[in-house]
């Protein structure tokens, strides 16, 4: 599975949104992931390779229509968000505890 | 034994000289140390090496593209014409000054860690590209200055070590407001000008609505795309003075320029040659972080695991998309008026540079100062806030260049205000000569310790992040933001 995280300029945002993805990715169990980052202006052009792209609700509307599934993060920080929103995507509803 | 010193002469002249294979083995360390698979090391390790390789391609094209402009701004207003943009001029200065900036950013790091594992200033500082950029103006101030080598790396280092500490915590009185008290922090050398846009919203915003209770139209949004910015504004840039130098200069001299092309399309070919070289830019910075950052997090996090990240500006933006664009406009804005400001007084008077407006700071970091302006008076606080920051960038840049050495003549210059007031401050006093620059630099860096440590303790209540609980903490290896 590929995942593009995309913010303004690729470098920093987007990065940390790597790193979010990746560490909400291994609670849910997904270890065949490939999380990359990209700068809005190449994500126009790459997305359609991804399954699954994140980025904030402003980048979205700039990115357009994706190939695949296209996951808005309001805080890039907060990995129950992402879990979440992830685990919707991938159709992995959380086991209850 | 001959063999022995010869292979580490070999080692530290030929390999350690090279700054792309240096930084190549600091990303090796850091992928070693969190016990990545062989096949990821191997990868990582030729990314970084290549990231620094792309810099230099990125650094030609700026240059080639930055000189004609150069050329016809000096022509027209008699001054030198600057255009601030972090990634050109620390691509340009990666070819000469890239050892002693892969140096000094690494004991940046390791003293960003020891003062956050010793004393209150409990930050993690993730942005790589600015640590990278603060590295470089480090580097670049203090060799002007003829400290070099050992001295500058050290220097350097502590210098980066402790700003990448004390302006999260400076900005985290804001920050708590804007994100809700998120277990975040601003890592992003713009702060000062943030800073700055906080405490005029709250001096002459008080009472106003927010932003996000707007309905702002979204005119401005293609201009989130920083490849899409840079081109339009240097095709405005390029445009206006190509037209300008075709009235004031003679044929030939414009065909000097040209090479016989027509000017105008000569200038729309350098601006759109800028922007693609800005974009190859981030592509080797966004090569090379990718490794580094992740590494940094990760140790980071197992010895200081109660910091709080700090992190790159937009993470603020989410939290009010409005402001960012309010604040952008009103930054740019500033930055207009200083420029005419400028070119009027003949540079105040000094003879200082025209700054030109460069679009990727004014959109980040006026973007961001008008998310705090918001924070602290709504709509006129990011209008206000955003235009302090466009001022303070604009006359930054301008005072920064004098302390740059040859630097300071390149047509580019770094664009953010922590860079500009660090890099006056380090710098002038780094020219005081020795001994009295060791004191002077002794008293900044302590100063700011104490400056950032006051207001830790004053606005920031403690502890409020969350700690990880022991028996959590095992199993969870990877770096957690």
């Amino acid at each position: 599975m590929k995942i593009l995280t995309v913010c303004g300029m690729g470098l920093g945002t987007g990065l940390v949104l790597r790193m979010s993805t990746e560490a909400a990715l291994q609670r849910i169990g997904v270890d065949d992931a490939v999380v990359e980052v990209a700068d809005i202006g190449t994500a126009k052009g790459m997305g359609a390779g991804y399954d699954i792209v994140l980025t904030s609700s402003e980048l979205a509307e700039q990115l357009g229509p994706v190939k695949g599934r296209l996951i808005t993060v309001q805080n890039f920080i907060d990995k129950n968000e992402i879990e979440t929103k992830l685990r919707e995507a991938l159709d992995r509803p959380a086991s209850p505890a | 034994m001959d063999t022995i010193s010869g292979i580490v002469r070999f080692t530290v002249e030929e390999i350690l000289s090279q700054p792309a294979l240096l930084l190549g083995i600091i990303v090796l360390v850091g992928l070693v140390a969190l016990r990545k698979a062989p096949g990821d090391i191997i990868g990582g390790t030729l990314k970084g090496i290549l990231g620094f390789v792309i810099l230099g391609v990125g650094a030609g094209a700026v240059v080639g593209a930055l000189e004609p402009l150069g050329t016809m701004v000096l022509e027209v207003f008699g001054a030198q014409g600057v255009v601030p943009t972090n990634e050109a001029i620390t691509a340009i200065a990666a070819g000469e000054f890239g050892v002693t900036v892969a140096w000094v950013m690494l004991v940046g790091f390791v003293v960003n860690l020891l003062l956050a594992r010793f004393t209150p200033l409990k930050y993690i500082f993730l942005t790589g590209h600015h640590m990278l950029f603060m590295a470089t103006m480090l580097a670049v101030v203090l060799s002007a200055a003829d400290i070099v080598s050992v001295p500058n790396v050290i220097l350097g280092g502590i210098l980066l070590g402790t700003v990448m500490v004390v302006m999260p915590a400076l900005g985290q009185p804001f920050m708590r407001r804007i994100t809700g008290d998120q277990p975040v922090a601003i890592g992003h050398f713009g702060t000062m000008g943030y800073i700055l846009a906080g405490l005029a919203g709250r001096a002459f915003g008080r009472g106003s609505k927010s932003t996000e209770e707007l309905n702002f139209p979204k005119t401005f949004n293609f201009l989130r795309d920083p490849m899409v910015a840079t081109a339009v504004a240097m095709l405005v840039i390029y445009g206006i003075f190509t037209v300008w130098y075709a009235q004031v200069a003679s044929a030939e001299s414009v065909a000097a320029i040209t090479g016989g092309n027509d000017l105008v399309v000569f200038g729309l070919i350098q601006a759109l040659t800028f922007a693609a070289g800005v974009a190859v830019i981030l592509l080797g910075v966004r090569t090379i972080l990718g490794e580094i950052v992740p590494a940094f997090a990760g140790i980071g996090s197992r010895i200081v695991p109660s910091a709080l990240p700090a992190l790159d500006c937009p993470i603020t933006f989410p939290f009010a998309p409005n402001a960012v664009l309010i604040g952008f406009v009103a930054s740019f804005v500033g930055g207009l008026l200083s420029l005419g400001v400028l070119a009027a007084t003949g540079g105040l008077g000094l003879a200082l540079a025209l700054i030109l407006p460069g679009m990727v700071p004014h959109f980040f970091t006026g973007g961001t100062a008008g998310v705090f302006g918001n924070s602290t008076g709504g709509r006129v606080g990011a209008v206000v806030g955003g235009f302090v920051n466009g001022v303070f960038i604009t006359f930054g840049a301008a005072f920064l260049l004098p302390v740059m050495g040859e630097l300071g003549f390149a047509n580019t210059t770094f664009g953010d205000a922590d860079f500009q007031w660090y890099g006056i401050l380090v710098g002038n006093v780094a020219n005081l000569g020795a001994p009295v620059l060791y004191a002077g630099l002794g008293i900044i860096i302590v100063g700011l310790m104490a400056l950032g440590i006051w207001i830790q303790t004053r606005f920031v209540p403690q502890p409020q992040y969350e700690v990880d609980t022991p028996g959590t903490a095992a199993t969870k290896p990877a770096p957690v933001l």
